[in-house]
């Protein structure tokens, strides 16, 4: 049964998170993701679960990932700065193959920046912000709903796949309360990790017998295994034969670009007849979506291609938006970060599905597209207002 | 109908509680569609503060407001920040004591100069209810929320050794209105 509430983002993420299983958080608080925080703070004693506020955000992930290894569902939440700390701690996640669930309530910066600010300027950040060649999931919910159902996904996901995930909400829709209908209990889907079947004395962290996710063993369960930040074999002890790291790089980035298909979530607004195709996402979408509303009204045939999994981007369907598209405008709040990406399907650059050998694999269903890009960006801690990108749909119409 | 409403002052004058206030008696006594974005500075105390609340009968799709109907500035500095967004006619209130509008402003909108933070010091006897001052003077003023399920509101976020004191501002407040 649909339950309603009145809520903001930051306190959807928490009943979500609640919702998905989570019952370890450790954080240090930062605006605009404090209540996150404070709101598991609250919750999390009384369901047997743990929270902790740690001395930093480099120690919160760190006891995020510890937390994990233990069994727990697991979260951290932070904003820009903060988020800059953790991004050791999300390279140890991904070599190490740890779910865990990573909250950036989005704020203006570089550095402390705008700390009560909309932005959603960590887009690039949220793929290559730890070093290295690593897999990168990042949702970006476009709703105070979809704070919850966005950070339920995002649980699932990195339980599934071992690895961790980010939920990338912004200092608006964090602070934003209003109505919001949620799906009942009985509707969501919850995923855990898989969990090994073997004897503790057979059991390996990294085995791959079971297939491109190992089983992950529960700390303290009997199961005796290490784990490091090093490359690794199949024991967890650090390995550096050329032949196998290369099939264990390339494993931890197909085992998300093979799925994703079944993650990039995407919304289609109005864009049957469209010839001009409006990109957001996040809380800017809820703009964008009223400037495509304002602009049919005087006859533009214009709708909206709503990325919600940011990472790994949508590009299969959003080439087939694309093929047909005259005009695309892309709006961020940021100076120009997911244009990239477009800009690299339109120009035929295709979407990865594998990589295989040293080969990329590449997805050839759609033809390069034709369309003008143009953009509506801003990054001065406000949100952009539907006029603006009305604007620009009526300029290139 | 969207009807869009702004309060403004600096952080420690309750103007933020005020805002989450009137959303809350929209959605929860009178079943409408309303949300409220917050937005203040880094400084707790003495920072620019705004609260804007949107109420329609319909679900809303963009959440900032930015044609506002109803304004309301207890410090000469928010007014000046935030007023831009105010639709020519709209209804501007303003703490006389503090803010000063300036002659264009008074034809070019409805403006009420009311001595809210001084009612609250000296009629209500506590300076810190002049957000709920100030609720009494929306209550009557803005005729979008009945000043029943405000006060509903207020009974709900108050409390409730302090709900007299409330009360008490919260008349005050409609009584400015003449």
């Amino acid at each position: 049964m649909k339950r309603a509430v009145v809520a903001n983002g930051n306190e959807m993420v928490v009943e979500g998170a609640i919702d998905a299983g989570c019952r370890f958080f450790a954080g240090y608080p930062i605006t605009p993701s404090s209540e996150v925080a404070e709101g598991m703070a609250r919750k999390l004693p009384k369901l047997g679960g743990v929270f902790l506020q740690m001395e930093d955000e480099i120690a919160s992930i760190a006891c995020a990932i510890g937390g994990s290894l233990g069994g727990e569902k697991t979260m951290t939440a932070s904003s820009g700065p903060g988020i800059s700390l953790k991004q050791e701690g999300v390279g140890l996640a991904c070599i190490a193959e740890i779910p865990l669930v990573i909250i950036n309530a989005m704020r203006g910066g570089p550095s402390t920046g705008l700390p009560t600010r909309i932005a959603q300027s960590d887009i690039m950040q949220a793929r290559w912000g730890t070093h290295g060649d690593h897999p990168a999931v990042a949702l970006c919910p476009g709703s105070v709903a979809e704070c919850y159902t966005e950070t339920i996904r995002a649980f699932n996901i990195a339980e599934e796949l071992r690895t961790p995930v980010y939920v990338l909400s912004d200092a608006f829709l964090a602070h934003l309360s209003t109505k919001v209908e949620l799906p009942g209990k009985e509707e969501l889907k919850i995923a855990n990790r898989l969990r090994p079947t073997v004897k503790p004395e057979e059991y390996y962290p990294y085995d791959t017998r079971f297939g491109d996710i190992p089983p992950l063993a529960d700390y303290f369960s009997g199961y005796r295994f290490h784990v490091t930040g090093l490359n690794h074999d199949k024991t967890g002890f650090p390995n550096i034969d050329p032949v196998l790291q290369e099939s264990e790089e390339e494993r931890l980035i197909n085992k998300v670009l093979k799925r994703q298909e079944a993650i990039s979530t995407y919304e289609n607004y109005k864009l049957e007849d469209a010839q001009i195709v409006v990109v957001a996402y996040g809380s800017n979408a809820s703009g964008a979506k009223e400037a495509v509303d304002a602009a049919r009204e005087s006859g533009i045939k214009v709708g909206l291609f709503r990325p919600i999994t940011v990472w790994p981007f949508p590009s299969i369907p959003f080439q087939e938006v694309a093929a047909s598209a005259k005009q695309i405008i892309v709006t961020e709040v940021n100076l120009g970060q997911i244009v990239y990406e477009i800009e690299r399907i339109m120009l035929g650059g295709r979407a990865v599905t594998e990589i295989r050998n040293g080969n990329l694999i590449f997805d050839t269903r759609h033809p390069r597209s034709s369309a003008e890009l143009s953009t509506v960006l801003q990054a001065n801690g406000t949100p952009i207002r539907p006029n603006q990108i009305l604007s620009q749909i009526k300029e290139v119409a | 109908m969207r009807y869009e409403l702004r309060f403004s002052g600096v952080g420690g004058q309750g103007n933020m509680l005020a805002g989450m206030i009137l959303a809350e008696a929209a959605i929860y006594f009178e079943n409408k569609h309303a949300s409220y974005v917050p937005t203040y500075t880094s400084q707790v105390r003495g920072g620019p503060t705004k609260a804007d609340i949107i109420i329609s009968d319909n679900t809303i799709l963009y959440l900032e407001a930015n044609s506002i109907d109803y304004f309301m500035a207890i410090h000469p500095r928010t007014y000046d920040m935030y007023k831009s967004d105010s639709k020519p006619g709209s209804i501007i209130v303003v703490d006389m004591h503090m803010v000063q509008v300036p002659d264009e402003d008074k034809k070019k909108f409805k403006v009420y100069e009311l001595p809210i933070v001084e009612t609250a010091r000296n009629k209500v006897g506590n300076v810190i209810t002049a957000n709920i001052v100030s609720l009494g003077v929306t209550a009557k003023l803005a005729n979008i929320i009945s000043p029943e399920s405000l006060f509903k509101a207020i009974e709900r976020r108050v409390p409730p050794k302090f709900l007299d004191l409330n009360e008490k501002a919260f008349e005050i407040g409609m009584s400015l209105v003449k």
